[in-house]
């Protein structure tokens, strides 16, 4: 049976992860390499690496990053922030990462998404979206959420499986960072929507949280960062706990 | 010396990396004389199947591979691209293997992705790999079940996991990112 994954988020500045962490074996704690390699130990299904300063100086630095994560890392990896043409894509994926996850600039050109599918495959596109419930619907936003557009959340979904996106990361911004559980409504709506595995992210903060997720929705994936890097959820607890409910994973 | 085929646009340094993990030197390279002086060769692949075969055709990979005799392991469409044919862009193959390659109904989620176990499992390959162990894949198209299927996985339906016929194997998933479970695979084909 195909499992449901759990996906560990690192946020990546300047070729470190940021926010701290609490793994005491982890001399370095700033050092993502580290951290992903505890990761995998633990049983995380894929990584997600995402660069939240993205300038053009710390490209070079995020490549150098990418090639170390790859010679190191034995499971799937996606690296997304601050991607905006198939250039940054090649180097990417050439540098070793098997995905890429795009967020505002497919919103600004909806053609990358088939350009990277065409050139790389499907399979290697992450579309990211930022919802958030406003005005009695959910829109779509960008940059990082600081931009909201006329984009209703559940068509741009549709939009982004027809331009040749792999995967969805659908993360509610009114639930990120507050622990209380992951957007079901939303993430029901869109996973039941399209046909394209979806991953749910913000939200979590215990344990049933996921197991909710899981069971209230046609998600394949949920993805977390502080709950991980603060060692309130640990992984392989998590994995025993969702075990004993009866959903399939690694 | 291990010679992986390059034959394609997009990341086949993975399978390379992952060599590197194990100690094991290895060379990306689509030279007729330096993959025929390998020891051991990798068939990757991640892309369009007609796409892919029109490079192989063009580059004359085609009948090298069809007439190797060293221990041979193709992954993902590299699996594929060993059958008769592929409904991926209506393609003939390589016709190693004898079945063919086909679309994933849209029953559930396409592509196939994330980490599977298996139905049952056999051969040299899966050496200390039991049916429980978890593998990863990624992919819309299928190889239907046939004699030279040694492993087979749930999805929608029964496909080839795995399939052997001689010198030749071949995985749907991704050893190269399936943690130690994958690693213990690619260490079997290196025993060969």
């Amino acid at each position: 049976m195909l499992k449901k994954r759990i996906i560990p988020c690192l946020d990546i500045q300047n070729g470190r992860t940021v926010k701290g962490v609490n793994f005491v074996e982890i001399k370095d704690a700033g050092d993502p390499i580290e951290l992903a390699k505890r990761y995998v130990i633990e049983g995380a299904d894929e990584l997600v690496f995402l660069d939240i300063t993205a300038t053009i100086e710390n490209r070079k630095t995020l490549i150098y990053l990418v090639k170390n994560i790859a010679a190191e890392i034995n499971i799937p990896f996606t690296v997304g922030g601050g991607i905006n043409s198939i250039e940054d894509v090649k180097s990417i994926i050439n540098a070793g990462a098997d995905k890429v996850s795009v967020n505002s600039s497919a919103i600004k050109k909806p053609e990358l998404i088939t350009q990277i599918a065409t050139e790389f495959g499907s399979q290697c596109v992450v579309v990211a979206i930022d919802t958030k419930f406003t005005d009695g619907e959910w829109v779509v936003y960008s940059h990082g959420g600081r931009t909201k557009t006329d984009l209703k959340t559940i068509n741009w979904s549709k939009t982004v499986e027809d331009s040749g996106a792999g995967e969805i990361l659908l993360t509610s911004m009114n639930n990120d960072g507050t622990k209380s559980g992951f957007a079901i409504d939303i993430t029901n709506d869109v996973s039941k929507k399209v046909n394209i595995p979806v991953i749910a992210s913000g939200g979590a903060g215990s344990q049933e949280h996921f197991k909710e997720v899981f069971q209230k929705t046609e998600t394949t994936a949920a993805l977390a960062a502080s709950v991980f890097h603060y060692g309130e959820i640990p992984i392989p607890k998590l994995k025993q706990y969702l075990k004993e409910n009866n959903i399939p994973v690694r | 010396m291990i010679a992986i085929i390059k034959y394609n646009a997009g990341n086949i340094s993975s399978v390379q990396n992952a060599f590197n993990r194990l100690g094991v030197e290895s060379i990306i390279t689509d030279n007729h004389e330096e993959i025929l002086s390998a020891d051991r060769i990798i068939f990757p692949g991640v892309g369009e199947a007609s796409f892919a075969m029109r490079h192989l055709k063009a580059n004359g990979l085609d009948a090298l591979i069809q007439n190797c005799t060293k221990p041979f392991l193709g992954i993902c469409l590299g699996l594929q691209l060993m059958c008769e044919n592929s409904e991926e862009g209506d393609v003939e193959c390589l016709k190693i293997f004898n079945t063919k390659v086909k679309k994933f109904p849209k029953n559930e989620k396409v592509p196939h992705m994330g980490w599977n176990d298996f139905k049952n499992v056999d051969g040299l390959l899966f050496n200390g790999i039991e049916a429980t162990s978890n593998m990863y894949y990624v992919h819309s198209y299928f190889a239907e079940v046939c004699e030279n299927t040694v492993a087979t996985c749930d999805y929608i339906l029964p496909f080839s996991a795995a399939m052997q016929k001689d010198n030749f194997f071949a995985t749907q998933f991704h050893p190269e990112k399936s943690a130690e479970e994958g690693e213990r695979l690619l260490k079997n084909f290196l025993e060969l």
